[in-house]
This record gives C-alpha cells, structure tokens and sequence, in this order.
C-alpha cells in the first residue's frame, strides 16, 4: 500500500537549499530546485561521515545532473537517483515525493539497505 | 568454511613501516595477510624528514603520513608506544606490551639511533639528539625555559656539520639562540659536497648568524652549578659556553633485536639482507636504515620505500627484488639551497669537473661530466639548487646542450619536461619515471597535478619534483591536443581572479545573473562559493541575502563550522587573544548550560564544540548579549590576530604588540578572501606570537614594525618572508590593506598567500612595488575597496538574530524545528564529552547510558 505522508508547505523549502525531515521516523533531505520546480527527497545520513548532514550540501549540476555536495566532504549525488557520483558503489536512497495543494508529501517507504 | 588470515608483523613504525602498510593495502594484501605494526613512540608514523617544520608549525599532526585511516581498517593494527622485547625465531613470536604475538612472517623496519660520541659530559641536561618529534619537542623546551631563566640569549652547540646538523642549526637559531656548528672534518657536509662547496656553504651559514668551526673535535661537556650543561671544550683546548648541545653526528642501525635473534649482521652493523630484503631467517625481512643490503646500509628514505614495496611484492608471490638506489638529495637548510647527485665527488675515471662559483652571491656549482664531455654524471648545487629537479633526472645521459648553461644564474633555459626520455626517473622518493607520468595522462585522463599525484604517486614524499612533473603533465597535455585548464569548474571557464573581475567592473550582484551570462549549468559546491566570497568582498549584501544564501556553504551558512557528527563549533571572537574575567565567564557559562566541549585554540580564542544546529541562536543570543560578537572561524575570511602581551606586561616588549593586533583584527574582521587569513603581532624580536608562522606578521623593532608576508601553518607550512622594516603604525596598516586586498583580488580559489606570491610575475618584489611604489596605478583603489569594508562591516550574527527570516534555516527539522538530532550520542573523556566512536555508539544504542554534564539532554 503506498502511503504518503505530509511534511510542510512548498514554500517553507527556500529554492536550491537543502532542508531536514522527519518521514515516518527517517531523517530525510529535501531539494526543491529554482528553475525546474522540481522536489527531491534522499536520505539525511551521509554514508561517507555517518552524519546526518545531507540537507546542508550545496545543490548545483554536474554535465546537467542536478546535484547535492555532501557538505562534511564534497561527495555530489544524483539528486534524482542518490547515486553517488565520485564512487560508483555508494548511493543515496530516494524518497518519492508530490506537492499536493501547496504541502510536500514524502512516500513513505520501507528503506531498501540496512541502515 | 573461513580461510584463515596469515600474520605479517611489522617492527617499527616509522616512514618505511608505513609505505609497507600502505603498499600491503594497495595492493590488497589486507584481505590474505592480518598486519599488526608495532612502534615505541606514542605517534602514529609521521614525516621525520619535515621534522625541523614542526618548529614553525608545532602541530605534530601535520607531520602525520599519508590517510589516517589506514590504521583503521579491519586486518590492520598498529600499536603505539609498544616496544618489542624479544623475537621467538623458534616459535614464531614476538613479545611486546608484556604478551606474546604469532607471526608467519616478521619484518624488521626499526630504523637508527642516532649517535652520541663518547665525549664526557654528552650525558648533561641540555644534552639532545635530533631525530624524533619528541626529540624536537623537549629541545624547544628547553631552550625557551633557559631563555626565561637566564634573561638572556641561549647558547647553543650543535656537533656534526652534516644535514641534520645544519638542521638542528637552523632550528636552534629559530628559536632565538645563538648558534655554533662544530665538525670535525675540514668543512661542512663533507659527505656531500667537496671542499669548495663546503666553503661556499660556510659563507651562507655564517652570514645567516651562525658561527661555524671546522677541523674541530669536541673533548668534554661542563655543567654549571644547577649541574645542566654550561660550557663546551675542544681538544685544542678553546672552549665556548654552551647552554644547549645537540649532537648530530650520525645514525647507527638499531640491530639489537636481529642480534639477540642470532640473525647475520653486516660488518658494520645493521641487519644482512638479500635482494629481495630477505635476512638469513626467511620468515624475517628487513627493510629501510635497519637493512643491510649489498653491502651498505641505505640511509635515505627513498632507498627504503623501495624495499618496502618490495617486501610487500614478496608477500604477494612477487619476485621484486631491490636494485639499489638513487642516493640523491636535495635540502633546504636555514633556507639555503644544497643539493648532491650521481657520481657528485667525480670517482669515474677521467671525468671531468664543469665548476661555477660566485662567492659575493653565495654560489657553488658543479657538474661532473664523462670524459668526452658529454654525458652526465653528477654534481652538486649550493645556493641555487634551481636546476636540481631537471639535472638529477638527466644522470647517465647527454645533456644536449653546453654543461655551462646549466649552472650560470641567468643560464639558458633547461630542456623543458618534453625532453625528458621516457625512462627517466623524476621522482626519486617514489621511483617514478617520466614515461609513467605521461602515461597517466596518456592512458589514466590525469589532466591536473593533484590526479597526477594520486595515480603515480610523484611528488608525494619530498616534493620537490612536483614543479617537473606539472611540466611533464601539461607538456604531455598540449601532445594530446587537451587543453590546460585554468577554468574554475565546469560552470565557469574562467579563472577566479576574471571573475572577480567581472564582477567588479559589471553590475552583476546575483549568482543566476552570473552563471547566465558568464557561466552554464546550475554550479556547484566549487563556484558558489567562491563567488559568494567575490560578492561579499566587494560588498554586494549580506552574506546571507536572498540568493546569497544559496551559496554558502554549510559553515557560511549557518555561520559555525560543520563537525564531524553534523554539529557546529561556535567561537566567539576574542580580539589579540584579549579578554576580561566577565567575559571568560560568560563563555564558560554558555558552554555549561548548553553541555558544550571547551577548547583553547592555537589562535588565542575558545572553541565551543558539539552544538546542534537548531541550539545555534540560542546560543549566539546569549553570547551577543555578552558583548561578543562572530569570530568567523567557519569562513574564508580574517580568522585572529594572534598577539604577545608586548609591552604593556613582558620586560622585553618594545611596543605595544596587544593594542596593535587588536586595532587590526577589528579593521579586518569579516574581510572574505580566496583562503583563510591569520595575522599576528609579537612585541619584540623574541616573537612569542610566532607572527612569521602567518599571512600577514608584525615584529616590532625599536624602530617601529617590520611586516613579514606569506607564512602560513597547515599542511604546508611556510615561513613568511620580509616585506617592509621599521614602518610607523600608519605606514603599516596601508600596506597591509594593499597588500590584503590584491591577494583577495587575484589569487586562485583556495591559495594560500604563500602560493600566491610564488604565482604572481615578479613574485614578492612585484608585490612590494604594487604596495608601496603604486606600480600599476591601483593603489588608491585598493585603499578605497578596503575603507569601503571597513565603514559596512557588521556582526553576522546580531543581523541574523534580529531577522525572523533567517532565523527558520536552523531549524534541525522542516517539520519538527526544534527536535534534536536523535542519533547524536556522546561519551565522556577528561570530564568534557566527545562524539562516539563506532564501537562505542554500537554499545550505547544497544541500551548503557553514559552520564555526561548536561543535565536536560538525553544523549542516547
């Protein structure tokens, strides 16, 4: 059964800067990108520093991937897939996400790798 | 069923220990070998070659080897501050920290002892050799407390003129004391250069303030009444005073181990090895100054990072066997150039001497060359050892041009990299070649120097080949048709000085404006920020206005610096290090109440680690209220001015050193720059605020101030250099506004101000005439830009405060602003609490508590 769950208004995200939520007991970072309107939600925890930090990266683009820097030590990650783009084997889950009358709504899934 | 593990043990823990280790992890030896190192001092191995940096810069961190985190990994362990007692050769063990250890194979790497001749008295207190940091740790402090006790200059000795000698020279004669060099052969580093080289080197020394005696043997040591050395003799019965001796008089191979194993030994000591570094136990190897190997012992590192990654091939079923090695060396002594190559004292039958020497400009060179003068041989450069990097490759080889234009001053311009044969080695540390260095562009896509590096491993010991391989690399580069790219990222193909300069002369003041007309794509973790840093330089807005908020990175950000458990570190601003009980008490109760780790920086403030992202207003609440203000110690940006006490206080200041720093940390503070800034001002020649250690560096003389540029700590550290003596107060600060402004005007993203000299045409000079003769007519501009910062300079956190907008970005949670991180745990140490590690977090998560002193967390 799919269940969404709300998190905030659209306009509580501030464009292109990372913010924290809590979905169901997950940390989870969500992106709304300033020119495509886009929201991306992946995982809070950096798999590299074992921190939850990722909604503090800097968002930006890599040969026209939209990106998210890991700010503890600059790993970018696909904001679209979580995969991470400086090693192959490291990626981010991703959390579906849909804006529904002005809030952002979170997919709350069962997390597909041990935490 | 589980494959068992075999055990290698490592003795020693030095710099051959470690590229063992490293070389076994490469290669992935880990996952067939468990490997246990096991090395008497407290540190991990660290860069006993840099040793005389960390008198600059005294964080023995620095010195630390390659990653760290190679003593972390699963099947690898390193035991410090464990001696071993006792090889088992029978029974395959070792015994250390009172218990036993199996091996299957044993590799001996315990280095040297260095020497102390038996002259009487070499056993006094102030008596030390100069060989490990804790060596060099307890010299500095001796030195310093018998300058406090004596009130005055302390004498100091050094016995033995070869490298470390003049090492330890340099070292004492940084530390204030005034220094003699005593060796007993006829001239200085007699093992490197000939008679007339150590001429020209005594030249130099002596002319930098060390006195200098030769053909001199040392008979006995004096103690004074408090019985510590006080006076040092010669046999020809001169004497000198003497309050600290260092003896560098050589190293012998710390062999006792092997000895009492009954392995063989060479004649003259150290542990007898074969080619592939076997002893005559074939489970036991040895490698570096311990090994005895074709009938020498090879005191040099290169030599031993060979026998590592032969050991470590041998390990693997390899056959690498150990070919001798290059025994070249370059150094930098008291900042005099020295270096000593290939067949340097002309051996060779019939070779022939091409000589340079210009006394007045303190240079001797020499290239010995084959009988038909054509092919090199060796040679050795004092004073300008500029053309070691291209010659030192070249040995064996046609010069290809006339052997004079390599050593005259203005010579002709050496064979650029291109040049070069493939097969020639350019790295002697790592036995790197030139072929390999273009193959690393050819076939790996290495297009920077930091790729280069990390693919062939040049330039990562010394250094001082990284100028040759950058060459290689770009001439390699142009062969391929790839350009050389001096862009910033991918979004903007322009340097950081054009795009500061785009942005001063344009009207642009937003980042989309920026990347749309100058840039493509969205940007990235590289260009936001930096042009968040150009914008805040020239004062277009709040580093956190509208758009500008996009582009901070997380320290800007949040205006603390990220930690490693995803808190923040909050540092007050303490102006020169000054502040009152009230003040000292009010950070130490906001550190309390918020459970907050306390520490003393090396920049004179305090830290406050472990807050949490959504405690950071509160916190900066109370401290604004406390009369502090941001000390911007998450920013690219003026970090502290550090100061003595000057003359207010110290019975030797001769100006106000205090007040200085002070008046210069508030003109400067919040400045934004390419890299971080740190001044400091010391109060007299003593320089207890260590100001050389800095960018900008203010001694006082009697006369007024004299400011040194460019010297920095960190990963590189540097000295600064003399930029201007005997200034008044307001010849200084101008020439600090110019000389601050035109580095944050034109250096690259993340250079350092010493780079930045370097990379600047004209290097100092060219600096010095900008700042104090206007040479490109800018002067007045820069002054204007600097008087600008100063006149809008606001504190960033009472602006964030008073702004419920920005406010809402440290909420720890969209939907939960004020819900503490739950993974965060902490366990106590020394009374104060630290993140866990992740054995410790394993524990706690699974239910213990660990109190720590904040009463109304829950920390697990």
């Amino acid at each position: 059964m799919t269940q969404w769950e709300r998190v905030c208004e659209l306009d509580a995200l501030v464009p292109d800067r990372g913010a924290a939520a809590l979905v169901a007991g997950h940390q989870v970072a969500l992106f709304r990108l300033s020119d495509s309107g886009e929201v991306h939600a992946v995982d809070h925890l950096d798999p590299f520093s074992q921190a939850n930090v990722m909604a503090r990266g800097l968002v930006g683009s890599r040969k026209g991937v939209p990106t998210v820097a890991s700010p503890m030590h600059k790993q970018s990650f696909d904001l679209r897939t979580g995969q991470c783009l400086d090693d192959p084997e490291v990626s981010l889950q991703v959390w579906p996400t849909r804006v529904a009358d002005g809030w952002v709504e979170v997919q709350v899934i069962a997390r597909s790798r041990a935490a | 069923m589980m494959t068992q593990k075999k055990k290698l043990a490592v003795v020693g823990a030095g710099m051959v220990a470690h590229r063992l280790v490293e070389a076994m992890v490469e290669r992935g030896a880990d996952e067939a070998w468990d490997i246990e190192v096991f090395g008497d001092e407290t540190r991990p191995p660290y860069d006993r070659v840099a040793l005389t940096s960390f008198f600059s810069d005294r964080d023995p961190e620095d010195l630390l080897l390659g990653d760290g985190d190679l003593w972390k990994r699963p099947g690898v362990r390193l035991y410090r501050g464990s001696i071993v007692s006792r090889i088992d050769r029978e029974a395959k063990q070792i015994h250390a920290r009172n218990t036993t250890f199996d091996y299957d194979r044993l590799v001996l790497a315990t280095g040297s002892y260095a020497t102390v001749p038996p002259v009487e008295g070499s056993d006094l207190p102030g008596c030390f050799v100069y060989r490990t940091v804790d060596d060099v740790a307890e010299l500095r402090a001796w030195v310093l407390d018998r300058e406090a006790t004596l009130g005055r200059k302390v004498k100091g000795a050094v016995v033995g003129g070869g490298l470390l000698g003049l090492e330890a020279a340099g070292a004492l004669t940084a530390l204030g004391a005034d220094t003699t060099v005593v060796e007993f052969a006829d001239w200085l580093m007699p093992l490197q250069v000939d008679q007339a080289g150590g001429g020209a080197l005594r030249r130099i020394i002596e002319q930098l303030g060390v006195s200098v005696r030769t053909s001199t043997a040392t008979s006995k040591l004096r103690a004074g009444r408090d019985g510590k050395v006080t006076r040092m003799q010669f046999a020809d019965g001169d004497k000198i005073p003497a309050d600290v001796v260092v003896f560098a008089t050589g190293v012998r191979p710390r062999d006792e181990l092997a000895r009492e194993a009954g392995l063989e030994l060479g004649e003259r000591g150290g542990v007898l090895a074969d080619e592939a570094c076997l002893t005559s136990d074939e489970s036991i190897f040895a490698i570096g100054e311990v090994a005895h190997i074709a009938g020498r012992v090879w005191g040099l590192v290169g030599p031993g990072y060979s026998m590592a990654e032969v050991v470590a091939d041998r390990l693997l079923g390899g056959d690498a066997t150990f070919e001798g090695a290059d025994l070249s060396t370059k150094l930098k002594l008291l900042g005099v150039d020295v270096a000593s190559f290939g067949d340097a004292f002309a051996a060779t039958n019939g070779s022939l001497e091409v000589v340079y020497a210009d006394p007045t400009a303190g240079v001797y060179k020499k290239l010995v060359m084959s009988d038909d003068a054509q092919t090199l041989l060796g040679g050795m450069l004092v004073g300008d050892a500029s053309a070691y990097t291209n010659l030192r490759p070249m040995v064996g080889r046609a010069l290809g041009s006339d052997p004079t234009a390599w050593l005259l001053p203005e010579g002709m311009e050496p064979p650029s990299g291109s040049s070069l044969p493939d097969d020639a080695n350019v790295c002697s540390c790592n036995n790197v070649t030139a072929g390999t260095i273009r193959g690393a562009v050819t076939d790996h896509q290495c297009t920077d120097i930091a790729a280069v590096k990390q693919c062939t491993k040049a330039g990562t010991s010394c250094g001082s080949c990284v100028s040759l391989v950058k060459k290689l690399m770009e001439n390699q580069m142009a062969e391929e048709g790839l350009e050389v790219s001096t862009a910033l990222c991918e979004h903007f193909s322009v340097t950081r000085a054009q795009l500061f300069d785009i942005v001063r002369v344009s009207e642009i003041s937003t980042f989309s404006e920026l990347i749309d007309k100058h840039g493509t794509g969205r940007g990235c973790d590289i260009c936001r920020p930096v042009v968040a840093s150009i914008l805040a330089s020239l004062g277009k807005g709040h580093v956190l206005e509208g758009e500008n908020a996009t582009l901070q990175d997380t320290n800007d950000h949040v205006m603390a610096n990220l930690q490693k458990d995803g808190t923040y570190s909050v540092v007050p601003r303490i102006p020169g290090g000054e502040v009152t009980p009230a003040g000292l008490i009010a950070i130490g109760q906001v550190a309390s109440d918020f459970g907050l780790y306390t520490k003393i920086t090396g920049g004179q403030r305090i830290d406050l680690f472990g807050a949490r992202i959504e405690q950071l207003p509160e916190i900066w609440k109370r401290l604004v209220d406390a009369g502090f203000e941001s000390g911007h110690a998450y920013g690219k940006s003026l970090r502290t001015v550090k100061s003595c006490v000057g003359q207010s206080w110290c019975r030797y200041g001769v100006q106000d050193s205090t007040t200085l720093a002070i008046d210069l940390e508030l003109r400067y503070r919040g400045l934004r720059s390419p890299h971080k800034l740190k001044l400091a001002v010391s109060g007299c020649a003593r320089e207890c605020a260590e100001a050389r250690g800095k960018d900008v560096g203010i001694i006082a003389t009697d006369k007024g101030w004299n400011l040194y540029v460019g010297g920095n700590g960190g990963f590189t550290p540097r000295h600064a250099q003399l930029f201007a003596e005997d200034l008044t107060t307001e010849e200084l600060v101008q020439a600090i506004d110019r000389f601050l402004m035109y580095y944050i005007r034109t250096a690259d993203r993340l250079q350092r101000t010493a780079p930045w000299l370097e990379s600047i045409e004209g290097g100092i000079d060219a600096v010095r005439a900008v700042v104090f003769e206007d040479s490109l007519g800018i002067a007045a501009d820069l002054d204007a830009a600097m008087a600008a910062h100063v006149d809008t300079y606001e504190d960033e956190w009472a602006a964030t405060l008073a702004d419920e907008k920005k406010l809402l970005r440290f909420a720890s949670f969209v939907n939960a602003p004020e819900t503490p991180d739950p993974d965060l745990v902490y366990v106590e140490e020394r009374g104060q609490r630290r993140p866990a590690d992740d054995e410790e977090r394993a524990v706690l998560i699974a239910g213990a508590t660990i109190p720590v002193r904040d009463q109304d967390e829950v920390t697990v």
